[in-house]
Formats: C-alpha cells, structure tokens, sequence
C-alpha cells in the first residue's frame, strides 16, 4: 500500500499492464512526450517507447479507428481522448464499429479495447472541457461503460478494463485525479459490480465517477442531522448492477441518484426505472434524482449552481424522507 | 523540425481533368496551370537567413515558390525582397500603412500578455496566447474587407482585435462568465472555435450562401496545423472544392499542437494537402506580415472573382506555451525557441521600418504607450465583467422556454433561496 493521488495510480496501472503484456499500447493526443495533459502517462514513453505509447494525430477518430484495426491484429489499445467534449469525432467509430463488431463476427472479433475519457466539470474549464457523455454510450450495446472514483478504485478498475475483452469506455472524473488515497496496484476490480461505500438505514444514494466523493460528503453530513444514508457507488454504468441498488432499496425504502449529467435520458432514469421494475413495493417514497439541469454545460461562473453539490443532495434527502425541502420552503 | 519542411517526392497535384479557373490573377501569363499554386517564384533568393527554414529543391518544378519554400517579402534583417507574385498586391504600402501594422502587432501583443498575467493572477481561468502569430493574425485581417466574415479557432484575437471586438470580451470566455465573447454578426466573426477543426465546415456553408445569394463576401477559415488532421477540416475542403465555395481555408502553421511537432500530422508541407482536393494553395512566411498581407489580398482577389477556394499556410511560430496550463520545456528546447525569436514579426517589421529610415524611436513609444493604456484598460474591463444570474443557465436552450425547464429554473430559485442566510433580503 502506498498514498497515491488518482492520477498516480492510473498511470502505475497503465504501467503495470505495459510491464505485463506486449500487446497493450497506449494512444492519444500529447500522451508521449508530454505525458497527457493530466500527466497520466507521464513518463510511459520513455519507458515502454514510442511503438508503444504512441502521440497520435489530431484526429479522435482516427485514434478510436485505428485501434480497431490494431486489435484485429491482437493488439489491446488503451486510447486516450484528451477530455470528455473531444470524444464525438471519435463517435461513429465507437458506435457503429467497436460496439458491434463483436455481435456482427457472431463473436469471432473481440475489441478489447479501453477508451479513458476524463470526464465531468468543476475545475472551471472553457465549453467541451467538462461534459458528462455517459448516456451516449450507455445507450449503445455492446460497449461496457464504467467510471472511478477514488484512487485504489481507479487503479483496480482500470487493470480490470484493460484484462477485459469487451470494448470498455473508463471515464475518469478530472477534478478527482488529484485527491489522494491508499493504493494496492495489485487489486484488480470486478466491472460488473457496484461497491456499496457506506452502510446505512434511511434512504439509498447512489453516485458514480466524480460524485461518489461529493455523494460520502453528504452523507456524512446528514448523519450530523440524524440521518443514516446508504452510498453505492455504480462504477459500471453498463452493464448495471442492478442488484446491488435494489437490494439496497429494500432496506432503506428510499432513492436518490445524483450524478452531473443532465437528467433527461439519463443514469438517473435508468436507475430509478429499474428500481420500480425490481422492487416498487418496497419503496415508501417517490425516488429522487439530483442531477445537473438540462442545459448545455454552462460557463465555469455558473458551474457551481449547475453541479449537483452537498445542498442539493441533502435537499433531495429530505423530500425522500418526507421532510421540508427547498421546494415546499418557496 | 526539418523533417517537416522536406518536400519529399510529391506527385504532381494537377488533375488533368480540373476545370481550370476562369480567371486566375495569381497565376503568371501564359502558365499552362490554372492554381497560384503552380506559378513559380521569379524572386531571386537573398542570401539572408531564411525565416522559416529553408526546404530542400522541390522534387516538382511547379511547386516551386508556392508550396514548399514559404514567400517571403521582409527579410528576418528587414530588408524588402522582391517577390514577384506578391508585390503587385503590396503596390499601396506606404510608410503609414507599416507604423498602423507595427501599431496592431504591438497593441495586440501588450493586450496579449496582460491577458497571461491576469491568468496568473487568478482573473482568468485560461488564456491561449498568441505572441510570435501577430504578422499572420494581423496581416490576414487587415487585408479583408468588413463584410467577410470569419470563422476562427481559440487563438485569433490578433483577428479579433482587427474585428472591433473589445478586449474584454475576447478575455470573457476565458474567465467563464460566458460562452460567447461577442455577437457574431456585429463583428463578422464567429464565436471562436474550441472543437479543433469544426469551424471550417461552418466557413465553407457560409460561403455557399453568400455565393448562392450572388454576394461578394467570402468566408475565413482559420485552423491551426493540428486541425490538419481532424477529418472535418479535408471534408471541408472537399466541399469547398466541389462548389467552389469563396472560401479562404488559412492555415496558421505555429509547429506545435501543443506537445506534437507538425511532422506528425504531415511528413510533407501542409501546404501540399489542398493540392489533392483540388484547391490551390500557397505557402507564405507568416512572421512576414506583408507577405501575410499580400498573399490575403491575392487570394481573396481570386475567391472573390468566383474561382473557388483557396489555401494559405502561414508558417509561423507559437513563442508562448499552448495555453498558461501548459509547460512548452517538456517538448521544446531554447535553441529552437532562440531561432524563433530572432524571426519575431514584430522584430522584422521594426528593422524594416529602420531600413526605410522611419522615426522608429518615436513609433516603438507610441506602440509601449498604446499597449499600456490598453492594457490597463483590460485590467479594469475584465474585473468589470458582469457574473450571470443562476438563472441565466436556462436561458437561450431553445428559442422558447419549455415547461420542464421553467420547472427546473423555479426549483433552483427555491433551492438558492433556502440557502440563503436567513434574514437576508430576497
Ligand atoms: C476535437 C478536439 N480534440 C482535441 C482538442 C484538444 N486540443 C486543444 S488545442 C489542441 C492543439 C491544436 O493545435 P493546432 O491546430 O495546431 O492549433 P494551435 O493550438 O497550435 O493554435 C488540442 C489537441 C480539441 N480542442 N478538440
Ligand atoms: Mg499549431
């Protein structure tokens, strides 16, 4: 065990499977000699070379469709976009290509491709620098969808991603990657799987990516008020463990999903649907859902009112729970 | 970097079947090629430090001049070389036209690095600055009319500064308190572009209209030499191409997109690449800001006549970091940076107007003078940017606001008013 920030064990397990297995490669936009922009693969070039960790073009789709061919050859890339908003060039490839060749093969080409996207807002940054896409590709079957949240997490998740021969989509929470943590880069995580983060009795909240730390927060903050609040943090946006949230439900009788991206077709809707199809009865109040608006993400001056931040959160505990809310305040 | 400027063995561009443009002031008489692109140079080569590296012999004798060596007009020592397809567009310079682009150049540049210092002082979120692109942003602007309107990417405030917009709106995207600086109408110039290379779709249906509408105005495209490689930009070009849209595709070669050295998004001069979709291309010194300026005139003259597109790479040098998150000595050294630095547009333009025995002394003050009141100006502006109201967020998603949005506004004007300390007025 060592205290690493986020971004340190990411690169510690990019290192590791470079170390483990010729065929990973890494490409990307500034990955090489200048290490990303995040730094994640700082220093990989040198060490593994440029065959290896490969600066690639300006072009995503390129990136994303140039992996494709590489493992057809039985390479297994791990594509960088340089952040969430860059990703939509690369769209058709991911979509109508590394999502179905699988299914199209009758199973005889497997993608095992990983595409790390840091994703979400919060650190003030200029318009496509802090979009939450995670819908889009959730909605796409044939593609795993999975998210990090601390830096052990980050860490077993990401060796999980690259050892899986499904096309898997890891998105990084960028305003996390510096937040610190114990690591065993040993740890490998299990995808299909929520962790549940923090036990409690009164009501289920589930976050993922950059709002599980936002998500115990809260929750440590409603215990000061008396209440006891269940956090899951899904981490596999697709498949979802459903099973986790629901038995969850069960107990607490009440839900609250919070994520950044906006609410319609969402995470969220997703969540709560399957939680009505999987134990309506169990339920003892409408669920809630805190989430940003629906609206372009906004300049960095209005960012703090679109996240979903403490206040909100609490403030959709409380009408899950039956108590007074902003809304009946008004 | 000399692997990007080597020519290479390069195929002859011309299509034979190419429907040859009408009229073509650029190309020399009696040429049997129809682009600027092939007309040679007949300006002798000065023994003088070339600014942009000079390339090896083109392996194609009618590329000469265009595409591989960059035009030049002002030595790196500020001496005037005669250059043959530039200088009828350079008739009209007279010494006050010089000192009113030393003026931009220099105006643009104090404004430029008060921006870096108010980003290092926490006024700005991000800046992308633009020091060592002036000639190219300035000699570009200020050889086109008003009414043509451009379509940048995030670097093009020396073209902005030209449009009338306000310093302190090209600053305020930076500082977040909005998505878009400035209207575009009001300053024929569109929002700057932060997705690289979509702008240039955006120039070329531009263009389609205007020519559809039988107006004169052209279209700008500006991108820089990563854009090259995003698929939107050559299928721009093959648009453009196609429907000979009067656009201008303008290409601003500064040798990095941030870390990546040119040569890995092309083995061969940018400039070559329109070439293959059919849109003549000339490749020009874009520390030279005459030759910027002339080798816009001419293009423009030619779009505007009707015969299509065109392209210009202006080979210059980004001398700052990408953006001020950015740290330019994990991918370059000094001794390139020192070589660029000698090559300054502002640099040759002052040793030109030295040459030419102009009060230098009486100008570089007036420039200092200018670029601080602008500054302070800046200074004061940006502290002065009005913050939207949280409300603001909803505005403008649709044309018209719909019921589940109103929803939303209502919900976070409650939220805010719950949390606001008790007592305080609403
Ligand atoms: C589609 C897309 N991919 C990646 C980026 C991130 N990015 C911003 S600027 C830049 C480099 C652009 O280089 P160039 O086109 O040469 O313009 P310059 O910054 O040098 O002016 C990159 C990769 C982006 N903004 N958009
Ligand atoms: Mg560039």
């Amino acid at each position: 065990m060592t205290t690493m920030t986020m971004a340190a064990a990411l690169n510690a397990a990019l290192a590791d499977a470079l170390a483990a297995d010729e065929d990973v490669l890494l490409i990307g936009e500034d990955i090489g000699t200048l290490g990303g922009v995040f730094r994640i693969t700082d220093g990989l070039q040198d060490r593994f070379g440029a065959e290896r960790v490969i600066d690639a073009p300006l072009a995503e789709s390129g990136i994303v469709g140039t992996s494709v061919g590489m493992a057809y050859a039985g390479r297994r890339p791990v594509c960088e976009i340089q952040f969430d908003g860059f990703v939509f060039p690369a769209f058709d490839q991911l979509v109508a290509q590394v999502a179905r060749l699988h299914y199209r093969t009758g199973g005889r080409v497997r993608m095992p491709l990983v595409i790390r996207i840091p994703f979400g807002g919060g650190i003030g940054a200029v318009e496509h620098h802090s979009e939450s896409p995670e819908a889009f590709f959730a909605h796409t079957p044939g593609l795993r969808v999975v998210t990090v949240a601390d830096p052990q997490d980050a860490c077993s998740t990401m060796r999980a991603a690259i050892a899986c021969d499904d096309p898997v989509i890891l998105l990084e929470p960028k305003r996390r990657y510096w937040g610190k943590g114990e690591v065993d880069t040993s740890l490998t995580a299990d995808l299909d799987s929520a962790r549940v983060l923090r036990r409690g009795r009164d009501a289920t909240l589930v976050a993922y990516g950059p709002l599980v730390v936002t998500a115990l927060e809260a929750a440590a903050a409603a215990e000061d008020d008396g209440i006891d609040l269940e956090v899951i943090d899904l981490r596999s946006l697709a498949p979802l463990d459903r099973d986790t949230v629901a038995a969850s439900v069960r107990r607490t009788g009440r839900l609250v999903v919070a994520h950044e991206a906006s609410g319609t077709v969402s995470l969220s809707s997703e969540v709560i649907t399957c939680v009505i199809e999987d134990c309506f009865e169990h339920l003892e109040a409408a669920p809630e859902r805190v989430t940003g608006y629906d609206v372009p993400y906004p300049p960095a001056a209005l960012e703090d009112h679109h996240l979903p931040g403490i206040d909100r959160i609490l403030d959709a505990v409380d009408r899950t729970l039956g108590r007074r809310s902003s809304r009946e305040a008004a | 970097m000399s692997t990007t400027m080597s020519a290479g063995s390069t195929r002859s561009p011309r299509d034979e079947h190419h429907d040859p443009a009408p009229s073509d002031p650029a190309a020399p008489r009696g040429a049997a090629a129809p682009h600027p692109a092939a007309a040679r140079s007949a300006g002798p080569r000065s023994a003088a430090p070339d600014p942009a590296e000079p390339d090896p012999a083109p392996s194609h004798p009618d590329l000469a001049g265009a595409v591989d060596q960059p035009l030049q007009v002002l030595a790196v020592d500020g001496t005037r070389r005669p250059e043959a397809q530039l200088d009828p567009c350079l008739r009209d310079v007279d010494e006050a036209q010089l000192a009113a682009l030393f003026l931009d150049m220099s105006v643009i540049r104090a404004l430029d690095d008060e921006a870096v210092a108010l980003q290092r002082q926490g006024e700005l979120g991000l800046w992308p600055p633009l020091r060592g692109q002036e000639a190219a942003q300035i000699g570009l602007a200020r050889a086109l009319p008003e009414r043509d309107f451009f379509f940048t990417s995030y670097r093009e405030n020396g073209v902005a500064w030209c449009r009338g917009v306000e310093p302190a709106e090209m600053l305020s995207v930076w500082r977040g308190t909005t998505l878009s600086g400035w209207d575009p109408f009001a300053r024929r110039m569109a929002t700057p572009q932060v997705i690289i290379g979509a702008q240039t779709h955006h120039a070329v249906g531009y263009a389609m209209a205007m020519a559809a509408r039988g107006q004169e105005d052209i279209a700008i495209a500006c991108f820089g030499d990563g854009a090259m490689s995003q698929g939107d930009v050559s299928e721009a070009m093959v648009f453009a191409a196609s429907f000979r849209a009067p656009v201008l595709f303008f290409c601003q070669n500064n040798h990095y997109a941030i870390s990546e050295p040119v040569a890995l998004q092309s083995t061969v001069p940018l400039s070559h690449r329109p070439l293959g979709f059919g849109i003549p291309s000339l490749r020009v010194d874009g520390n030279d800001v005459l030759a910027v300026r002339a080798a816009t005139r001419l293009a423009a003259e030619r779009i505007r006549s009707g015969a299509g597109p065109m392209f210009l790479e202006a080979v210059t040098y980004r001398l700052g970091p990408h953006t001020t998150s950015d740290d330019p000595t994990r991918y370059r050294d000094e001794t390139e940076l020192e070589r660029w630095r000698e090559r300054d547009p502002i640099l040759r333009l002052d040793r030109h107007l030295e040459r030419l025995g102009a009060p230098v002394a009486q100008l570089r003050t007036e420039a200092d003078e200018r670029g601080r009141e602008a500054a302070d100006a800046l200074r004061d502006a940006v502290a002065a940017l009005p913050v939207p109201a949280p409300e603001a967020l909803f505005e403008h998603v649709l044309t018209s606001e719909h019921p589940g949005l109103a929803r939303q506004r209502e919900q976070l004007t409650a939220l805010e008013a719950s949390l606001a300390p008790a007592g305080s007025a609403s």
